[in-house]
Order: structure tokens, then sequence, then C-alpha cells
């Protein structure tokens, strides 16, 4: 087996006296789609945080492609390969859609600190920016700014910015959280497809989409990782069952 | 520079401080809980100065001057609350510096138009007017002394008020999340007035106490609320406890470094350039002391929010 | 849209120019319009920061001050080739700005419009302490700033359109900022900070760059501000400057640098006309400044968009 993009090793957080994060190792590897599923509170969007640097652990060790990222800060984790979505859309919304695309394909290509040209006007910033709305199907609305989106487009947005940014490794928080049936399964697909090309480690609350998308699962509960398998074995576990899926039912 | 000088240098400082504190206090309760950053809180101490020494010369009392200072001050407060600041809780920072600076321009130049340019006088009570003998061969001014007694009161007050009440608990607890009390169903307007009320209760206060040994003229607000918000930035916004510890610290770091800096200087330069650099440096003490703060905990000492 | 953003500073530009000679060319007319040139140019900078990266500085009349205050250091040492004072002058208030905003822009919000205020104050306090150039009563210069060893700048003519062009220039340099990779930058972590960090850019050097340049233009008008007068003050850097000039910047609204120059002409003007009018003319400004919070949201600019 290669070496996984990202491996998390005995990462723990803890706020005050509550330990929100206890001791979570797990792997991605290239290729794979990784949901990691939990009821709500269980702790999944503070491991998020802190994989791509908003919050730092207590302990434990993040690795990315063997590089120790642990101490990083976000934008150098970022720049790194690591992008990510966030739960509650974040977008820069007095730009146009293009420009949010293309202010991720600026990150990684070449100084920032040009004070004179028009960013606008750079092709080779725009074409890539462009090649990133096209692969989540916004190119039609790439001169619209960003703020008058819809929900779905703007979710859409966000995925073509991650994009923009030629990641390794695409941290999804809840991407399909708000989206109505079809913009969700125009999602999923667009996730399906873009499988092979990185590793994602998807949040996600929508269980049919992640036992139908996910080649691994993780469920977390109070913090602490009681299972990981495939989706036949996730849904075969009695402790998952009890932990979590039991209570959908 | 000997020890007795030194410390009446560092009394002052207290003496200073204690009202800065006065000051302060309002100011990061109003910050803390409402969100808003009034730069208009100076011209409240300058105003509450005025009415003293409006008061005490129209009575004749020192006493009832300051008595009289208290509610004049609260109705001021309260009056700038209906007209202005209450349409700017929901703006943002921007529109609140801009607006209540508007509010300064007005008040500064309001004074001077209703009591001239020169500086007024607020007569010294007889009770407090003479010296205590604090140590050997040191006489220091009753009045001084009573500004240190009546602040550590307010102090005490203030700190009963927002520690062990209803109320304060509702102010605490709006300065560390406001959405949450007013989702407990509290009026958060009225605890907003209140607060705000207050807050110019306790300037005019400050600025009373401080008249008789100040020269009572327009602007004499704007450096005390300057120094105020180091305090706060330094305290931590929104706590009462780091307001108090900041004050006393900025008290005395003003005080101390106008007196020591000039003499701490003659150690290294000859005495005309001492002087310059030592006065230079003193004035830059309290920034630089708040940068260093700063640097370490960019929150301040006792973070309220989290 | 285009052609309109481009189309008002042209016109002010254009009136500048011909103004002079269409019956604003004596002393006083001139003075007011070189005084409203060099704020304009100290506002162009503030929007940089305010509108270009969200950065509420309260502390910017130290800007000024300080180039100011190197043209009365160099001119007490009897150094006053423009080729010497200009870079000096702005090369300090870079620094200043460098210095100050290193600490500053590790904060946001109040916090920083709080520290910017506070080292603003430091600057002025400092400046009333320099007894060897006047302290508190200021500084008269022995002359203007020469150029090339002429004294050109002296000249009413020479001086308002040297302003003028500065100014133009300090424009389209803010101009180009803006528009260029560093400014898209900049107003991306205005918008939303989070996502900037997360496509992978630290905002804090880009802001720290942009409050510099600020800085720098700031330093310039300051030059400017003490050839005009022949004198430096600390009232230059008094905190009220500051706010003055935070006004200028919303006054014109802060859709761009020439929202900013339209508010600090519109500023000196209504500034100058209400002095005449009544010694207390603060008690109409401070209410006008109020009412134009409440509701004039979008700044003259804003106005002039929406026709």
């Amino acid at each position: 087996m290669t070496e996984p993009l990202l491996e998390l090793r005995g990462l723990r957080k803890s706020f005050g006296g509550l330990v929100v994060t206890d001791g979570v190792s797990l792997d991605l590897r290239q290729g794979e789609i990784h949901a990691l599923i939990g009821p709500n509170g269980a702790g999944k969007t503070t491991l998020i945080h802190q994989i791509s640097g908003t919050l730092a652990p207590d302990a434990g060790v993040i690795l990315f492609a063997g590089r120790d990222f642990t101490r990083l800060s976000m934008a150098k984790r970022a720049r790194a390969g690591l992008a990510r979505s966030f739960q509650i859309t974040s977008i820069v919304p007095a730009f146009s859609a293009l420009e949010n695309a293309a202010l991720a394909v600026q990150a990684r290509s070449g100084s920032s600190f040009r004070f004179f040209g028009r960013a606008n006007g750079e092709t080779a910033l725009n074409d890539q920016a462009m090649e990133a709305l096209a692969e989540v199907g916004l190119e039609r609305r790439a001169g619209v700014p960003a703020a008058t989106l819809s929900h779905g487009e703007k979710r859409q947005l966000e995925l073509a910015i991650a994009l923009a940014m030629r990641p390794r490794v695409l941290l999804l928080d809840e991407p399909l959280a708000g989206t109505g049936a079809e913009e969700a399964e125009r999602l999923m697909r667009i996730l399906g497809d873009l499988r092979a090309r990185f590793g994602i480690l998807l949040i996600e609350h929508d269980m049919p989409a992640v036992f139908a998308l996910a080649d691994r699962i993780s469920v977390l509960a109070q913090g602490r990782l009681i299972a990981t398998g495939t989706p036949g074995e996730i849904r075969a576990n009695a402790v998952v069952r009890d932990a979590y899926l039991g209570e959908e039912a | 520079m000997n020890t007795t000088l030194l410390f009446v240098q560092a009394l002052n400082g207290l003496q200073f401080g204690i009202l800065l504190f006065l000051v302060a206090a309002g100011l990061t309760l109003v910050f803390g809980v409402m969100d808003f950053i009034n730069l208009a809180h100076g011209v409240q101490y300058m105003l509450g100065a005025y009415l003293g020494a409006f008061f005490a010369a129209m009575t004749g009392s020192f006493w009832l001057g300051l008595l009289l200072t208290l509610p004049a001050a609260l109705g001021f407060g309260l009056l700038l609350e209906f007209l202005v600041f209450r349409h700017l809780y929901e703006r943002d920072h921007l529109s609140q510096v801009l607006a209540t600076f508007g509010v300064i321009l007005f008040l500064n130049q309001g004074v001077k138009a209703v009591f001239g340019t020169a500086p007024m006088q607020m007569p010294m009570p007889d009770l407090l007017s003479g010296g205590v003998t604090v140590m050997d061969g040191l006489l220091y001014p009753t009045y001084r002394i009573a500004i240190l007694a009546v602040g550590l009161a307010t102090a005490g007050l203030l700190w009963f008020l927002v520690e062990r009440t209803r109320v304060g608990m509702l102010v605490r607890a709006g300065a560390s999340n406001a959405p949450m009390v007013s989702a407990l169903g509290v009026d958060i307007r009225r605890l907003f007035m209140l607060v705000f009320g207050f807050g110019a209760m306790l300037a005019g206060f400050a600025g009373a106490l401080a008249a008789p040994i100040l020269s009572v003229e327009p602007g004499m607000g704007d450096n005390l609320l300057i120094l105020a918000f180091v305090v706060i930035v330094i305290g931590g916004i929104g706590s009462v406890r780091g307001a108090f510890i900041a004050a006393l610290l900025v008290g005395l770091v003003e005080t101390l470094g106008r007196g020591l800096m000039p003499d701490l200087m003659r150690l290294f330069l000859d005495p005309s350039a001492a002087r310059q650099t030592g006065a230079a440096l003193a004035s830059m003490l309290v920034y630089i002391v708040m940068a260093a703060i700063l640097t370490f905990r960019p929150a301040g000492l006792f973070p309220a929010r989290r | 849209m285009r052609w309109r953003d481009a189309a008002v500073p042209l016109a002010i530009f254009a009136a500048l120019a011909v103004a002079p000679f269409i019956g604003f060319g004596q002393g006083y007319s001139l003075t007011l319009l070189s005084r409203g040139m060099i704020f304009g140019m100290a506002a162009i900078s503030l929007s940089l920061l305010v509108g270009g990266g969200g950065l509420i500085s309260l502390g910017h009349a130290a800007m000024l001050g300080v180039g100011a205050y190197a043209v009365v250091v160099l001119d007490h040492a009897r150094i006053t080739e423009a080729w010497m004072v200009v870079p000096i002058a702005v090369l300090a208030a870079a620094g200043f700005a460098t210095l100050t905003g290193a600490i500053a822009i590790r904060t946001s919000g109040v916090h920083f419009i709080m520290i910017t205020l506070a080292f603003g104050q430091m600057a002025f306090f400092t400046a009333s302490s320099l007894s060897i150039y006047g302290g508190d009563d200021g500084y008269t210069l022995y002359g203007r700033t020469t150029l090339f060893g002429t004294r050109a700048l002296e000249g009413r003519l020479f001086f308002h359109f040297t302003c003028l062009a500065l100014l133009i220039g300090c424009w389209a340099l803010v101009q180009a900022l803006l528009n260029s990779r560093f400014g898209r930058v900049l107003q991306a972590a205005r918008e939303n900070e989070t996502r900037t960090r997360a496509v992978g850019f630290e905002p804090y050097r880009y802001r720290l760059v942009a409050y510099a340049i600020a800085g720098a233009i700031g330093g310039l008008a300051g030059v400017l501000l003490a050839n005009g007068t022949e004198f430096v003050a600390p009232s230059y850097l008094t905190w009220q400057r500051s706010g003055d000039l935070l006004f200028m910047v919303i006054l014109g609204g802060v859709g761009g640098p020439h929202g900013a120059l339209m508010g600090a002409l519109a500023f000196i003007l209504i500034e100058d006309w209400l002095a005449k009018l009544t010694e207390h003319w603060r008690l109409i400004f401070g209410p006008v400044l109020i009412l134009c919070v409440f509701f004039l949201r979008g700044g003259i600019a804003g106005v002039l968009r929406r026709d």
C-alpha cells in the first residue's frame, strides 16, 4: 500500500473540561472518498478545523504526504495542497464567481505582491479559473457576483474554488447541506467524478449519499472514532448501530 | 529623585489611575454589552466637570454641586442615547466611530459657546482642602486622598453590582454573549439604556471629582478618552476587573514615567538632551507598554469574550 | 459603468487644473484648493485601508505628521532639497506605519481602531515634547522645500500644479493597487478572511504592506502640508484630524479612491464656508456629520452612481 495522503495520529483537543477530539487516528489515501459520520456534536467539524489549521490540536500529529503539518498555518497547508469547503458557505460575496476561483488560482501561481497590472485581465488566471468553474458546471455564471448566486450554486462555487487550488486533498464539510434534491444529485455526480484525482475527506449528514459515494467510512461519537470500514462493514457494525444509525431508525 | 518624591508620584499615579478607571469602566461595559464603540464617552467626563463647576458655583457648595452632577450626567447620557446612539447599535463600527465623533465636535464646541473658552474652576471643599501627613515630612493633599478613597469605594460598589446582582449577571452575560441574553427574553434595549446611562454617570462623576484639581476646559475629555481606550484594550474589552488593573497600571506608568524618565535619561545623556528624550519617551511609554502587552496577549489581560 | 468610474475623477482633475484661470487664482482660493488637494491625497491613502482592506484606522493623521515633521527636522539641519526631503519624509512615514502596523494589524475590529488611535496619540505627544522643534507651539520653516536648488515651490501656481500632479499620481497608484493581484487579495481578506486563508494567503502581510503604502502617501501629503503653510505644529497630528480624514473617506463613499477625494474637497469647502459663517461652526458640523452617518450611507459617490 502506498503512503497515505493524509494521516492523523492520536489527535486530541479539549475545550475546558470537554474533550471534543479524543485520540483520533485515521488516514486518507489517494483516489478514495473517506466519509466521516457521526451524530451532531460528535466533533466532526472540530476535527476538520484541526486538519485545515483553524484550530491547533492539544496533542497528536497530522501528516500530509509524510510531512508534519501539525503546527503549520492554514495558508501554508492550503499552499501545500489541502483545500477545504465550509459547512456554512464561505465565498467572497463581492467578487464574481470567476474572481472567486481566480483568487484561488492566483494563490498558487506566482507572487501576489504584484502591485500593477489588472488582475482581472490576466488570462492565465482567468482560463484556469474558468476550467474549475466548468468542472462544477458553473461556467455560464462566471460573471455573476457571488452574492447573487443561488444557495446550490454557491455550494458549487465553493467546490470550484477548492478545485482551482489544484489540491491533493479535499476536505468537504457537508457539501450537500441545504441543497435541493436535484442540486444534491449533481454535486454527488461531480464528487464521484473527482474521486480519482484526489483524496477526499467528506463530512455529510445525507446517509444515502454517504453510503453511495464513500469507499470507506469512519464513525465518530463523542470525539472518539468507534469504527472504520467499507460501507458494507459499517452497515453491519453493531456498535455503530447502537451509537448512531439506530437513532435514525 | 528621592523616595519621598517617588512615593508622591506613585500616589498621584494611583489617583489618576482611579479616575481613569471610572471613565474606562463605563466604556468597557458599553462596548462589552453593546458591541458599541463610543468615542463620545470622554466628553461625558468633560461634561461632568463642567456640570460640577456650574452647580457648585450656583449653589455655592461643592457637595451640592457634586450631588447635582450625578442626575444631570445621567440625564445627558440618556438624552444622547435617545437622540444618537440608539440609532447606531445595528450599524458597523465605522459608523459608530464617525457619529460619536460628531457628538464630540458638537459638545466640545457647545461648552465653549455656553461657558466661554476660558478654563473654569471648581472650588475645593474646606473640609478636604488641607493636607495629610502620610509619612515623615510629607504632606499629601487631603483632596487627592479623598479621590483615591471615593474611587476605590466606587470600584467596590461596581464590583458588587456586576458580580452580585441580577442586572450585573445580565451585563456580564451580555458582555460575553449578547444573543444569548436576548434569547433569555431580557429586553436588551432596556439593558443597553441602563448600562449606557450608568456609564455616562460614572464618567460625569469622575469629571466632577477631578474638576477641583484640574482646569475645566473644552477638550479635557479627549486625552482621557484615549487613555481609557488604552486601558480597556490592555485590560480586555468588556472586563471590569481588567479595566481596574489596567487603569492603575496606566495611571502609574503615565505619572511615574513623566516623573522619572528625564532623571533616568540623565544617566546616559547630558541634561538638556536627557530632558528632551526623557519627555519624549515618557509620553510614548504608555503606548509602548500597550504594544508590548498586545504582542503577547492580543485580546488583553482579561479577555471577557471567548 | 467603467467609463463612469474614470469620468468622475477626470472631471475633478480637469476642474482643479482650470480653477486658477477661471476666477480662483487669488491667494486665498489657491490656498484653499491646495489644502483640499493635500487632504485629498491623505484621504485617498486612507481609503486604500478602509475601502480596500477594511482597516479602519483612527490614527492616519500621524502619517501626515511624520511626513511634516521630517521636513521640520531636515529644515532645522538646513536640508531643503526636494530630492532629499521627499524620499526621507516618505520613508519615515512608511517606516512609522510599518512599525505600528506590525502590532495593530495583529488585532482586528474595535481593537484595531483603538490601537491606531493610541499610536496616533503617541505620535502627537512625541511631537509636543520635541522642544527643539517648538514643542506645542510648532515650528516655522525657514522656507519651502527647494527643487534643484530653485525656489520654484514658492510660486503659487507652481505649487498648485505640483499638488495636482502628485494628487493624480496618488490616485492612479491607489486605483492600480486595488485592481492588481495585491489589491484582489487585500479586498478578498476584507470580505472573507477565512476564505482567503483557506486558499493559501496570509492576510497579515498584505494588510501590513497596504498600511505601509498608505503611510507613505500620507507622509507625502504631510510634506506638501508643511510646505503649503510653511509651519508645522503638533495640532497636525491630533486624533480629531484623524477623525476628519475618516469622515472625508466616508463622506465621499468608500466605492473607490475618487470618492475619498470628493469627500476631502467637500469637507474642506464646507469647513471653510461654515467657519466664515460663525465662530461656533463645529456646532453645525458635528450634527451634519451625524446626519451623514444616519442618512448618506453610500457617500457622495453613492449618490452620483444612483442617478
